[in-house]
């Protein structure tokens, strides 16, 4: 069963569209809805159709490391994010701390923005990790 | 000199954890020497301390403590810690440069030398730590690697089995230790280990004081293998030799000594504390002395004369009068000498003769004389002749057990014949075994390389050494934890001659009736081993039948529960949930109805779509058609949430309704299209009456909901704070990211979990295709359908 014409030669749209929305939609997440949750849903839809598009190893060679290793490393950036309080004085773990560098214009840079960014990779590895396990037992299944 | 203590204290812990990651990374070519060096660097840095300690003082460097968690932390090094200190980096030492030459062939040498040094780390933790917590995470540490270490050759079901029982036995005692610390603790008002010393009326006044005295000793007793918790012990000896002779004999099993030590200050006059110490320590003494004759294998043997000991110091904690603190601590130090010197001389004999059994053996003295050399000299300590500084403890003992007079007539006989059948064990260790005819082995034996030979010559000739200047080695080491241990100065002088009296005299008669009991060995054992109700009823079988129940537990609550029917599933999924809104409804008398106007309102009209979705799914033919009305019920649902001002929520309603649909259908893309619906007629109609009751459930709960006044505080004060605490105008994202921050973590620490799962279950793995069909939980699945 192949994939027709038009989605195949379409895939990188459906690809890199999502992901640059779902990037987007992260880094606004703080003042305008959005966030890591929903910019991983974004990014993990746009996995998905690249791979229903160009077949499963395609989105493997996409994500390059495996999905569960996306999921490990979001979680630890989520963990990381919040080690940097415990330097400050009387701080609690996972207490946000804020910089405004002012590059023209002022930057809002967080460690908690750094959460986001792990709660959108363990977002994106949870989904691909679910469809492409799904997909490919569909594979073995037809080859065994 | 601030600076040197601080050194001395974290440094070797330090060099520890360091020296385990490094060696666990780098490509390095004899890691049991590297690991050696660590130890000796540990060594090198308590030893400048020996002055300062021995004139009395203590040491103390801050060290891991939360203020917010209310954990003091910091590490103290006094008498007892120092002794232990000296004791574990010190033999550690040993013990690696003997792992070098035992394991010189193995190719996962590195893997047990890391272990061990993480082992060696956390003890020193453990008896340095000034603070509960810090001392229950080091000794809870010492377990986890004792449980690699004993399972070490796991291709064997005994290794592993070995290792999961010395882990449940002195891992379920950690917990009721952590309980009775923590009372402890609550008791003091702080978990610094000084400081509930130093707060001994208030600890002692406390409504739980007696619990929590019990829960220690509980957690004591199980690591240091006192009846009933000794099986263990013997059974650990499927560890790797190197392991036994570390942790089985000379550190892991002393820890629930030093914690009796250290809290002995605290209860000493509580007659309960003494009365269970000395009880359990006689019967742990006469349980090993006796079981240590029914055994040939020699690390088995050795095993019981360990749980010998241990009794014998718990006993000598016990029983309250200063001498008897004496006793124990020198008694401890020379176990330590002699015991690991022979484990290490029974690794030597498996090693060069590829047998352990003590009745087979004997005449090695010719092949291997440095081996027999250490192995007598240890063994001549453990007898307690003279002028080994096992005489000195031994008569120590008996000077403690005759100080109490009368009452401590039966003490006496069981030390009596405890120390009998150890002089026996000790004949049998050294003569039997390197004298006599050669026999037991095939091609001739020969000393082993000079690393398996250098550990237990030295520490032999320290046992030796230490009976020779008996006072100069109580002054240093034993009167400073002497005087630990009891909270006050020690008044006794170790003494190799203490002329003739009741003593001499009783440890003339030792030696006779120990003669008497090496003579019959041979004839005892047999024995002792036709006793078949020793095993039929004993503590060990008592473990095994828990835990056979425990295991056919598990299964039928795995059976029930996980029967493998998906339509079961959400039967119970909607008959929970329908119980569960209904019951809370009528116990709490919550019915109610909401007053009509909020539903004039005209957004509900996207309502209607819900319905029509779900009429829908019901309806379709094909479950690709359900799948795609299901879509439709989740975007009228998103479309509700945008239009009452939750655009995160629809936005996130929306991604997920869209992936959940393309999920899906992928996934019934692998069944057939169109399938017949199998189900009868009535269990058609009781689908039908869950999934009505669980609609109805809902539906009267959430009238409920609405009918009851709407408590805007949190609402308010996330809307307040959003912007000028948390720098962000979305307040659901600033109560994802920020205030809930720790709750979010939770959640896609269980989302990562999930996906670890479902590639598990969905992984088909090449080499076991048949057998993943014929799993009961998947035919069943299919037979449902």
């Amino acid at each position: 069963m192949n994939p027709p014409l038009i989605l195949r030669t379409s895939a990188p749209l459906l690809l890199w569209l999502p992901i640059f929305v779902s990037l987007y939609v992260l880094v606004r997440g703080h003042n305008d809805p959005g966030g890591g949750f929903i910019g991983g849903l974004l990014a993990a839809g746009g996995i998905l159709f690249f791979s229903i598009a160009r077949g499963p190893d395609a989105a493997r060679r996409v994500l390059r490391l495996s999905p569960v290793s996306w999921c490990a490393i979001g979680v630890l950036v989520a963990l990381a994010s919040g080690l940097p309080a415990l330097l400050a004085p009387g701080q609690a773990y996972l207490t946000h701390l804020w910089w405004f560098p002012n590059v023209g214009v002022t930057l809002p840079l967080s460690t908690a923005l750094v959460f986001d960014v792990g709660v959108y990779f363990t977002v994106i590895g949870t989904v691909s990790a679910l469809f492409l396990a799904l997909v490919e037992l569909d594979k073995s299944g037809e080859s065994a | 000199m601030p600076g040197l203590t601080t050194l001395a204290l974290i440094g070797p812990l330090m060099i520890g954890v360091a020296g385990a990651i490094l060696l666990a990374l780098l490509p390095i070519r004899r890691p049991a020497m590297a690991a050696s060096v660590a130890a000796l660097i540990g060594l090198a840095l308590y030893l400048p301390m020996l002055p300062v300690i021995s004139a009395g003082g203590s040491l103390f460097a801050a060290f891991w403590g939360s203020t917010s968690l209310g954990i003091v932390g910091g590490l103290r090094l006094d008498g007892l810690s120092l002794i232990f200190a000296l004791l574990i980096s010190g033999i550690g030492a040993l013990i690696f440069i003997y792992a070098h030459g035992y394991l010189s062939d193995d190719p996962r040498q590195k893997r047990l030398v890391v272990f061990l040094l993480v082992f060696m780390t956390a003890m020193l933790g453990a008896v340095t730590a000034d603070d509960v917590i810090l001392l229950f995470v080091f000794w809870e540490l010492t377990s986890l690697a004792s449980f690699f270490l004993v399972g070490y050759k796991h291709e064997s079901l005994k290794a592993r089995k070995a290792a999961l029982q010395a882990l449940l036995v002195t891992g379920s005692g950690g917990l009721a230790l952590l309980a009775g610390l923590i009372l402890v603790s609550i008791a003091a008002g702080t978990t610094s280990l000084s400081g509930i010393l130093s707060a001994r009326e208030a600890v002692l006044a406390h409504a739980a004081a007696t619990p929590a005295m019990l829960l220690i000793i509980l957690g004591c007793f199980t690591k240091s293998a006192q009846v009933p918790f000794h099986f263990w012990l013997p059974n650990a000896m499927a560890a790797p030799t190197p392991v036994s002779a570390y942790l089985h004999s000379a550190t892991m099993v002393k820890l629930g000594i030093y914690l009796l030590a250290r809290l002995n200050p605290l209860y000493q006059n509580e007659v309960l504390w003494q009365g269970i110490l000395t009880f359990f320590g006689v019967a742990t003494a006469v349980t090993g002395a006796v079981l240590a004759f029914r055994e040939t294998d020699l690390k088995r043997v050795l095993a019981y004369t360990t749980v010998t000991a241990l009794g014998t110091l718990t006993m000598l904690i016990g029983i309250a009068p200063a001498l008897s603190i004496t006793a124990a601590m020198t008694f401890l130090v020379v176990h330590a000498f002699y015991k690991a010197a022979l484990f290490m001389v029974a690794g030597i004999i498996d090693h060069e003769t590829g047998t352990r059994d003590a009745a087979s053996l004997g005449g090695l003295r010719r092949s291997m004389p440095l081996t027999t050399l250490a192995a007598c000299l240890a063994a001549f300590s453990m007898a307690g002749l003279p002028p080994f500084v096992g005489f000195v403890a031994k008569e120590l003992i008996y000077e403690a057990k005759l100080e109490l007079g009368q009452t401590a007539a039966f003490l006496i006989l069981g030390s009596f014949l405890v120390n009998a059948a150890t002089v026996a064990i000790a004949g049998v260790l050294s003569w039997r075994l390197f004298f006599g005819e050669a026999r037991g082995f095939t091609q001739a034996p020969h000393d082993p390389p000079k690393a398996m030979l250098a550990g237990p010559i030295l520490l032999a000739i320290f046992g030796l050494v230490a009976g020779g200047l008996p006072t100069a080695f109580g002054n240093a080491l034993i009167d400073p934890a002497v005087t630990v241990v009891l909270g006050r100065p020690a008044e006794v002088t170790l003494k190799l001659w203490h002329g003739f009296n009741l003593v001499l005299a009783l440890s003339a008669a030792t030696m006779a009736l120990g003669v008497l009991f090496y003579l019959a060995w041979g004839r005892i054992v047999p024995r002792l081993r036709g006793l078949e109700a020793m095993d039929r009823y004993g503590p060990s079988a008592g473990y095994e039948r828990l835990l056979a129940q425990v295991m056919a537990g598990a299964e039928t609550v795995t059976t029930t529960i996980q029967h493998g029917s998906l339509r079961g599933y959400i039967r119970t999924l909607f008959l929970v949930i329908t119980t569960a809104c209904i019951g809370t409804l009528i116990i709490r008398g919550g019915f109610a109805w909401p007053r009509l106007d909020v539903l004039v309102d005209p957004r509900l009209g996207i309502a209607l779509l819900i319905v029509v979705g779900a009429i829908a799914v019901m309806v379709a033919r094909t479950s690709i058609q359900a799948v795609l009305a299901m879509g439709l019920v989740g975007f009228a649902t998103a479309l509700i949430f945008l239009s009452f001002g939750a655009p995160d929520v629809a936005f996130t309603q929306f991604a997920v309704e869209t992936l959940l649909v393309v999920i899906l259908a992928t996934a019934l893309m692998r069944l057939p299209l169109r399938r017949r619906d199998l189900r009868t007629g009535r269990e058609k109609s009781v689908d039908l009456a869950v999934a009505l009751g669980g609609g109805l459930a809902v539906a009267l709960m959430l009238a409920a909901v609405l009918a009851s006044p709407f408590d805007p505080r949190l609402s308010l004060w996330f809307g307040a704070e959003s912007v000028p605490s948390a720098h962000g105008r979305n307040v659901v994202n600033v109560i994802l990211v920020d205030f809930r921050a720790l709750d979010t973590l939770g959640e896609i620490t269980v989302l990562a979990v999930a996906a670890f799962a479902v590639v598990a279950l969905l992984r088909r793995t090449p080499e076991t295709p048949e057998k993943a069909s014929q799993s009961p939980n998947l035919a069943k699945a299919e037979g449902s359908r």
